[in-house]
C-alpha cells in the first residue's frame, strides 16, 4: 500500500501546478524558451489555455454523461427478462467494439456530421459506452443470488430489488466502468482537436505544424496531467463507494 | 410462434434503412456534392426483386427460427447478398472506362450490412463456437473478401478506387503499422516479462511499479508522443550515434517508445496476476522434487502462467493496433496517414481506406490471441 501522505502530497502539487500553468502560463515562459527556436512564442499564444482545458473537460463530461446514462439503461435493460434475448449479443458487441480504435470511431463521424464539435461528442459517446454497459452488466450479473433471493423474500417488488438492491451493489463495478470511459475520453478528445473540436490537443497540433517543441511539451504536460488528476478522482470516489456498499 | 425480439429489431431497423436511406452515393468526381440512389433505382427490376425477396427471407428467419445454425447461415446469405449487390451498383453507375466518377455505399447500405452483421454475431455467440472454430470462420471470412477484392468485384467503389490510387503506400504504411504495433510488443515482453517476475517475488517494488505504468496508461497517446519527442530529440542533438540509429524527436522513435510504455502495464500485470494463481503445492512439490529455483521458473510457474499472460498480449496488441493510428500525427507512419490525409481532405473513402483494416487487424488479433489463451487454458501444462 502506498503512504497516504505522498499520495496526497503529490495529488495537491500537481493540482497547485496544474491551475498555476493554466491561470498564468506566462509566469513559465522562461522554463520553456529553451525549446523554442527563432525567437517563437514559448508559451501558446493562439489561444487561451485556460478556456482549451475548460473546453475540453466540458466535452468529455457531457459525453460521460450522456454515455453513462444511456450505458447503465442498456445494461438494467438486457439483464431484465424482458431483454434476455439481446443478452448473449450485447456481450459479443461490448468486446467487439473494444477491438475499435476510438481515433477509427472519430474519423468515420466526420464525413456523416461535419468537423467541429459534433464528430468529438459523438465519438466520445460512442466509445464511452463500452466500458460503462460492460461494468454494468457484469455488475448486476454477478449479484450474489442469496441476498437477491433475500431481497425477494422480504417481499421487494422487482424495482424495489434493482433500485435498492442490485444497483447500489453493482455501483463499484460501474464507476469503474466510468474511469476507464473517461480515461479514454480524455485521449480521443485531444485527438479531436485534428478534426477542429475546441481542445488542448489544438495546442500539441499547433506545435506539431510550427516546430515548437515548446507548445507541444505544454499541450502534452496539461493534457497528461488532467487525464491523470481525473483519473485519481475516480478512483478515491470508487473507494469511497466500495466502503460504504462492502458486504462480505 | 412468438417473434424473436433482437431478430425484429433487427429486421425493423435494416427495412427501414434499405427503403427510406440512399443505397449508394453517386458523384461525378471526387469533390462534388452526391446524388444518392435507391437499391431499385440502380439494378434491373429482376436483381433488385431478388434482393429483396431474399432479404425478406433473411427476416423471416430472423424473425421465428430459433436454430442458430440456420440463423447464421441466413444472415451470412444475407450479407452476401447487399456485398454482391452494392458492388452491382458500382459496375452498373460507372461509365466504361470512367476511372474519376465515384460510387460510394450510401447510408442504407450501410445500417443494413450492421444489422446483417449484428445477426451473424448473435448466431455465432449463440452457437458457442470452440477456439479454434473461431479462428476457422474467421480465416473463411477474410478469404472469402479477400479473394474478392483480387478478383476485382468492388473495383468501382469509391474505396477501391482511393485503393487504387493509393496501392504501393497502402503496403508500405500497412506493413510499417503491423511492424510498429509488434516490435513495441516485442519489445515490452522483453522488459516486461523479467520485470513482472521480479514484481511477484518482491512484493513491495509491486505497488510501485504497476502504480507508475498505471499512470502512464492513463496519459493520452498524442500527450505521451508529444512528451517524448521532446528528449528523444535532445538524445538525437546530442549523440550522433544516437541519431545514425534513426532516433529522433518525429518519426517512429517516440511513436515506439510510447507504445512500448503503454504495452508495459498489461504485461508486467498480467505476469504477476498468472504467477499469483500457480498454487502453492505445485511450487512446493517442484521444489520437493529437487528442482532449482530457475527450473521452477520454467517449467512450474512460467507454462502455468501463460494463458494470463496470453490475455495481456491480446491486450497489447490490440491497444497497439489502435494506438499506431496516432503515431500518423507525429510523422510515425503506419494506417493513421490515411485516416488522417482523409480527415484533412474530408474524404471519407481515403478515412475508411484506412480504418477498416486497423478494425479488421485489431479484431482478428483479438479473435487469434483469444483463441490462443483459451486453447492454454485448457491444456495440461
Amino acid at each position: 500500500m502506498k503512504v497516504p501522505g505522498v499520495a496526497s502530497i503529490a495529488r495537491t502539487a500537481a493540482l497547485v501546478l496544474l491551475a498555476a500553468f493554466l491561470i498564468w502560463p506566462q509566469r513559465f515562459a522562461p522554463l520553456f524558451v529553451p525549446l523554442t527556436q527563432y525567437g517563437a512564442p514559448p508559451i501558446y499564444d493562439q489561444g487561451n489555455l485556460l478556456t482549451l482545458a475548460l473546453a475540453q473537460l466540458g466535452t468529455v463530461c457531457c459525453a460521460a454523461l450522456a454515455s453513462t446514462v444511456v450505458a447503465v439503461a442498456l445494461g438494467i435493460l438486457v439483464t431484465r427478462p424482458s431483454g434476455a434475448q439481446f443478452l448473449p449479443l450485447s456481450r459479443t458487441l461490448v468486446n467487439i467494439g473494444q477491438t475499435f480504435p476510438p481515433v477509427a470511431v472519430l474519423a468515420v463521424a466526420v464525413p456523416l456530421v461535419g468537423f467541429g464539435l459534433k464528430p468529438t461528442l459523438i465519438a466520445l459517446f460512442a466509445y464511452g459506452l463500452l466500458p460503462i454497459f460492460e461494468n454494468t452488466l457484469v455488475g448486476l450479473k454477478t449479484c450474489p443470488p442469496a441476498v437477491l433471493e433475500a431481497a425477494s423474500g422480504m417481499g421487494m417488488s422487482a424495482r424495489q430489488r434493482l433500485l435498492s438492491v442490485e444497483l447500489p451493489l453493482a455501483m463499484p463495478l460501474i464507476l469503474e466502468g466510468i474511469r476507464v470511459s473517461l480515461v479514454i475520453s480524455v485521449g480521443t478528445a485531444t485527438i479531436g482537436s485534428t478534426v477542429a473540436a475546441k481542445g488542448l490537443g489544438e495546442v500539441i497540433i499547433a506545435g506539431l505544424l510550427s516546430n515548437n517543441t515548446a507548445f507541444i511539451l505544454q499541450g502534452a504536460l496539461v493534457t497528461g496531467l488532467m487525464a491523470v488528476l481525473l483519473y485519481d478522482a475516480l478512483t478515491g470516489l470508487e473507494r469511497r463507494v466500495c466502503r460504504t456498499v462492502r458486504i462480505d | 410462434m412468438r417473434a424473436d425480439r433482437l431478430g425484429a429489431l433487427l429486421s425493423a431497423a435494416g427495412t427501414t434503412a434499405l427503403l427510406s436511406l440512399p443505397f449508394v452515393i453517386f458523384k461525378a468526381n471526387r469533390i462534388v456534392p452526391g446524388t444518392p440512389h435507391s437499391l431499385g433505382d440502380v439494378l434491373p427490376a429482376w436483381g433488385a426483386i431478388g434482393c429483396y425477396a431474399l432479404l425478406l427471407a433473411v427476416s423471416i428467419v430472423a424473425l421465428y427460427v430459433t436454430n442458430p445454425r440456420l440463423r447464421l447461415f441466413a444472415a451470412l446469405a444475407g450479407v452476401v447478398v447487399v456485398a454482391l449487390a452494392v458492388a452491382a451498383a458500382g459496375n452498373a453507375l460507372t461509365p466504361a472506362g470512367n476511372k474519376v466518377v465515384r460510387v460510394a455505399p450510401g447510408a442504407g447500405w450501410w445500417i443494413a450490412s450492421v444489422c446483417l452483421g449484428l445477426l451473424a454475431t448473435d448466431a455465432i455467440t449463440r452457437l458457442r463456437p470452440g477456439p479454434a472454430l473461431r479462428v476457422l470462420l474467421l480465416a473463411a471470412a477474410l478469404g472469402v473478401a479477400l479473394l474478392a477484392l483480387a478478383h476485382g468485384t468492388f473495383d468501382h467503389l469509391s474505396i477501391m478506387r482511393e485503393y487504387a490510387v493509393n496501392a504501393v503506400r497502402f503496403a508500405h504504411e500497412g506493413a510499417r503499422h503491423v511492424a510498429l504495433a509488434a516490435g513495441s510488443l516485442g519489445a515490452a515482453l522483453v522488459a516486461g516479462l523479467p520485470l513482472g517476475i521480479l514484481c511477484y517475488r518482491v512484493p513491495r517494488l509491486r505497488a510501485a511499479v504497476l502504480g507508475t505504468l498505471n499512470l502512464i496508461q492513463t496519459i493520452p497517446g498524442i500527450a505521451l508522443f508529444g512528451m517524448l519527442m521532446a528528449p528523444l530529440g535532445a538524445l538525437a542533438a546530442a549523440v550522433p550515434l544516437a541519431a545514425q540509429l534513426g532516433i529522433r524527436g518525429i518519426g517512429a522513435a517516440p511513436a515506439v517508445v510510447a507504445l512500448f510504455l503503454y504495452s508495459l502495464l498489461p504485461i508486467v500485470a498480467n505476469t504477476v496476476a498468472g504467477l499469483k494463481r500457480v498454487p502453492r503445492a505445485t511450487v512446493d512439490a517442484a521444489q520437493g522434487m529437487g528442482m532449482t529455483d530457475s527450473q521452477v521458473l520454467t517449467r512450474i510457474e512460467l507454462p502455468l502462467a501463460l494463458p494470463v499472460i496470453i490475455t495481456g498480449v491480446r491486450i497489447v496488441l490490440v491497444q497497439n493496433i489502435g494506438m499506431v493510428t496516432v503515431a500518423a500525427l507525429i510523422g510515425g507512419g503506419g494506417l493513421g496517414t490515411f485516416v488522417f490525409q482523409g480527415i484533412g481532405q474530408t474524404a471519407i473513402d481515403l478515412v475508411l481506406l484506412g480504418a477498416i483494416p486497423i478494425v479488421v487487424l485489431a479484431f482478428s488479433a483479438a479473435v487469434v490471441l483469444d483463441a490462443l489463451a483459451e486453447v492454454m487454458a485448457r491444456a495440461p501444462a
